[in-house]
């Protein structure tokens, strides 16, 4: 779908982060969690593509989703000077999203720095159908923690951990997954962040038997799987390439080789 | 608004190709047409160019294989498609059904291969022509790029032609330095239009990882960055050939084709313009339509090539 989403609110959240709300009603009929929207940033050539951005949350009352996104370059930063009334030339739903199991009562939903977006969404989702859920947030430091009060008002339980102790626990989220107190009863585990921190998930999970899903980025042009762009082996030995915009950016936990440094290939 | 004038007539005859409007969709960036389905009317568009075809399967690059560059990008796919055999079998049924106007794109590594693609073809429903890559390595002569030099070029188009009665548009690269001679050749060798141009080579390195970029290093430049060379080739090569002309090279707007026909060009491709707007190759026919109601212009006959001096 096209769609020209109103800007509603636009603000700083923390550092290098902000929040967009947008009236964006036909795609959030359709949104699923997991899912991206592949949005035009100004209509100058340069920058020239569009860039693809997680559905953070959606009010499907009210026909407005929202992104949070992380300033790291021409795009990114040419969005920070948008303002409430203007719009945003959108494309979206895009992607697979995560699969919702039936059956499942307890999941953990583990994000790094701004990977949390999508798993923001898919709490919204879960807790409506009234699974319990703990979400472990990692970053830097304090004021890159997001989302505190949304996820307050779903009554999930929200652990923190910030790499220089500002907040929550002090080190790696990924060490919050040893904590038999949080991780108890948990049957399914969802990640999206730092290619590193979701592969120190991916063997916790393979470790304990836990299946799960995570999401992955690659630079993309089209988003719909026409350009061929965003291309990568789901493990460095296999013949063919998947489409992370279009066979992702959600894949099984357990499906993909992840790398320390940027994707191999 | 409403004119007195009558709507114009958009339909155009690329070297024995008919198409509806004069807006196709450059090979590559639209897939099989089935992803774009979503977002806009395929059989509406003059022509739509599949993904470049091989005789066998092909993997494609390793990753990253695309990056943005100022008003452009660079790509390196490595033309990643499931063979000839299973774009018969799985996708141009589907377009034929769909009334689409389909030029398959095909490549080899061999003259042979070319013909053996060609044969593949001849005789299929729903192909209106075939479109030559060209810019692919030629394994036999040390992997120099066919379409580089004229002779090379003249025995392709020559096989191909001798294995097919369906139009031929070998697709000109920009990385010559005549691109005339190579025009020339083409036209030798019984091409039924150009189509003209491929991307340009280029390469993008990372300062922070101080190397570059692209997994296969270098790539093909595309998108508005290229559009005053592309412009400039399809005025010289319209001079010079007989044979109708497909231009495009990073249009993005109605003002952009409307330049390529007023340098020779009987139709136009749009590429990466698509990635941006998913509905641009429409928007363009309509823009064109427009512009030519408000200037009384008949048939885009009366403008082409009007511009060259
Ligand atoms: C499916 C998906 C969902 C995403 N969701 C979010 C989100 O919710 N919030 C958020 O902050 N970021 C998200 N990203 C990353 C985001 O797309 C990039 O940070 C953004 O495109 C950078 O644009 P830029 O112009 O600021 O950076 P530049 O570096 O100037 O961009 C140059 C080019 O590289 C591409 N690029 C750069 N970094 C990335 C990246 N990490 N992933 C993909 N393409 C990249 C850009 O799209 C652009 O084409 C997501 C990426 C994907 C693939
Ligand atoms: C991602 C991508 C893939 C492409 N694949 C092919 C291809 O398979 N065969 C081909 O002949 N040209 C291919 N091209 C070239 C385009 O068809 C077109 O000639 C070129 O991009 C210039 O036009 P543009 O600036 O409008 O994009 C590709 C271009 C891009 C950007
Ligand atoms: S971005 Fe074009 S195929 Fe994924």
């Amino acid at each position: 779908m096209l769609e020209k989403g109103k800007i509603i609110r636009h603000n700083q959240v923390g550092t290098d982060l902000y929040e967009i709300e947008l009236a964006a009603g036909a795609i959030v009929r359709e949104a699923q969690p997991g899912q991206f929207i592949h949005l035009r940033v100004g209509d100058a050539y340069d920058p020239l593509l569009r860039r693809p951005l997680s559905i953070y949350d959606v009010d499907a009352e009210k026909g407005t989703m929202e992104i949070l996104y992380r300033v790291v370059g021409k795009g990114t930063k040419l969005l920070t000077q948008l303002t409430a009334g203007e719009e945003l030339d959108l494309m979206g739903p895009l992607g697979a999203g995560f699969s919702i199991a039936e059956g499942i009562n307890k999941v953990c939903l583990i994000g790094g720095g701004v990977g949390i977006a999508p798993l923001v969404f898919l709490a919204r989702r879960l807790r409506s159908k009234n699974v319990e859920l703990c979400f472990l947030q990692g970053t830097r430091t304090r004021a890159q923690i997001v989302a505190e009060q949304r996820l307050q008002a779903w009554s999930v339980d929200h652990y923190i951990a910030t790499q220089d102790g500002s907040c929550g626990y002090h080190g790696m989220v990924t060490d919050l997954l040893t904590d038999e107190n949080i991780m108890q009863g948990v049957q399914f585990i969802y990640t999206c962040g730092p290619e590193p921190m979701m592969k120190a998930v991916q063997a916790w999970a393979c470790q304990h038997h836990i299946q799960g899903e995570l999401s992955l980025e690659e630079y993309m042009a089209c988003g719909i799987g026409a350009c061929l762009g965003c291309a990568r082996k789901l493990h460095s030995q296999d013949e063919f390439y998947v489409k992370i915009c279009k066979d992702g950016p959600v894949f099984g936990l357990h499906e993909v080789e992840l790398y320390e440094g940027r994707t191999g290939s | 608004m409403t004119q007195a004038y009558p709507s114009p007539d958009l339909s155009v005859n690329l070297g024995g190709i008919q198409m509806a409007n004069p807006v196709a969709v450059a090979s590559g960036t639209f897939g099989y047409g089935q992803e774009y389905e979503k977002f806009v009317d395929i059989a509406a568009i003059g022509a739509l160019i599949v993904k470049g075809t091989t005789l066998t399967a092909r993997p494609g690059n390793p990753n990253p294989r695309i990056v943005e560059t100022p008003a452009g990008m660079l790509n390196a796919i490595g033309l990643e498609n499931p063979g000839v055999d299973v774009f018969l079998d799985e996708y141009l049924p589907y377009l034929h059904a769909k009334n689409v106007t389909v030029i398959a794109n095909i490549a080899g590594n061999s003259i042979e291969e070319y013909a053996a693609l060609a044969a593949r073809l001849e005789g299929q429903e729903g192909i209106a022509g075939i479109e030559l890559n060209i810019s692919c390595p030629n394994v036999k002569q040390g992997g120099l790029q066919f379409g580089t030099d004229p002779d090379t070029v003249y025995q392709v188009v020559k096989t191909v032609k001798g294995e097919t009665g369906l139009p031929v548009l070998p697709k000109l690269s920009p990385n010559v330095t005549d691109i005339v001679a190579i025009a020339r050749a083409a036209e030798a060798a019984g091409a039924d239009a150009l189509s003209m141009i491929n991307t340009l080579m280029g390469m993008a390195i990372s300062v922070q990882e101080r190397q570059p970029v692209l997994a296969n290093v270098f790539g093909g430049l595309s998108g508005p960055a290229i559009k005053p060379v592309a412009l400039r080739m399809v005025y010289q090569v319209y001079q010079e050939v007989g044979i109708p002309i497909l231009g495009g090279g990073g249009i993005m707007c109605c003002e952009d084709a409307l330049e390529f026909i007023m340098a020779g060009a009987t139709a136009v491709s749009i590429g990466t313009g698509n990635f941006v707007h998913p509905r641009l190759a429409l928007d363009i026919v309509q823009g064109i339509s427009d512009y030519m109601q408000a200037h009384e212009i008949e048939h885009l006959q009366a403008i082409k090539g009007c511009a060259v001096r």
